[in-house]
């Protein structure tokens, strides 16, 4: 199994605990994109932490829009801890896709760094 | 607590637009509940901002503080030090903190971040509904503490109208008739009787109708 060395892993103990905040401050600091691998829907071992994290990853689509960085570079997926090969599809699609919109607009224009 | 909804971030950058040094307070009190002006939505907001003068290559410095509560001065006081760094105040905190901040920092601009709607309470996640409109003369004991000025959408004071259908009101199929409501629950306490009594005529000037109104205490004030 095999995927781009584009992506880097933060490891969270559930999706739920991705804060928009988080997404927003990578962006912030220069990512071309982001997106947040969680369970299956309706497997969450917290009920709901992964349909936090998606409704989370769906306002920082909105805000990316609007501050024109583009929604496209955050999305969320779901699967199993089995589905390695999906993994690696998914990360495949992930930096087709990033690679496509081409570097984060905000980079180079980093007047100050984020605090 | 007091509701608000955020502003859409538009609107804020428009506001915003002739800023070099902002500062974005936020209040840890009733918005924070209503997760419209919180230390969290603080750094969002922030973070978005940010990000588009970034993109606009317009350098703005964009500075985050909440505060316990911004309608007492003494939590107001505590970012005296750091006014003087800014051109402009964004207040995250309801129509009540953004004025008093703009009555302490007069020389300085001070602009809503959020749209402060009601006096209300958490439905569920995400909902938010009002029950108090500040009237100035509760009345709750004779209706079954349930607000005919909040939630009747005529503040009828001896309803219902003819516009209650299904126990909803006519102008939302979503909106529960305060007057069915009313009724259900003096039904359920065996008050159905107070429901008889006629309701006299409320003294709308302890309202809004009255002009801005102030409480003083002399029991207590200094």
């Amino acid at each position: 199994m095999q995927y781009p060395p584009t992506i880097r892993i933060i490891r969270v103990p559930c999706t739920g605990k991705v804060d928009l905040l988080h997404i927003l401050r990578c962006f912030e600091k220069g990512a071309d994109g982001v997106y947040v691998v969680g369970c299956m829907e309706g497997d969450c071992r917290f009920k709901t932490g992964n349909l936090r994290a998606k409704k989370r990853v769906y306002q920082a689509k909105e805000i990316l829009e609007k501050v024109g960085v583009g929604g496209d570079r955050v999305e969320m997926f779901n699967l199993s801890s089995g589905e390695g090969p999906k993994f690696a599809q998914i990360a495949t699609e992930m930096t087709q896709r990033i690679k496509a919109l081409g570097p984060n607009p905000i980079k180079g224009k980093l007047i100050k760094k984020a605090a | 607590m007091i509701v608000a909804s955020k502003k859409p971030i538009e609107e804020i950058i428009q506001s915003v637009q002739g800023s070099k040094r902002l500062l974005i307070v936020g209040c840890n009190e009733c918005v924070t509940v209503c997760e419209a002006g919180g230390k969290k939505e603080v750094g969002i907001l922030a973070s978005a901002l940010r990000m588009y003068f970034m993109n606009q290559g317009k350098e703005m410095t964009i500075d985050e503080v909440t505060l316990e509560r911004q309608c007492d001065k003494e939590y107001l006081e505590e970012i005296k030090h750091m006014v003087p760094n800014y051109d402009t105040i964004l207040s995250l905190a309801c129509g009540v903190g953004v004025q008093f901040m703009a009555e302490m920092y007069k020389d300085k601009p001070v602009l809503p971040g959020v749209n402060t709607t009601f006096m209300g309470a958490t439905l569920e996640r995400g909902v938010w509904g009002e029950r108090c409109a500040g009237c100035g003369q509760c009345i709750l004991a004779k209706t079954a503490a349930v607000c005919p000025v909040a939630r009747c959408a005529k503040r009828l004071f001896n309803g219902p109208c003819g516009g209650s259908t299904k126990g909803k009101c006519e102008i939302n199929p979503n909106t529960d008739c305060a007057w069915q409501l009313i009724i259900d629950r003096l039904k359920a306490l065996g008050r159905l009787d107070d429901y008889d009594e006629l309701m006299p005529i409320k003294d709308w000037s302890k309202d809004r109708a009255g002009g801005p109104r102030i409480v003083v205490r002399e029991d207590i004030r200094l």
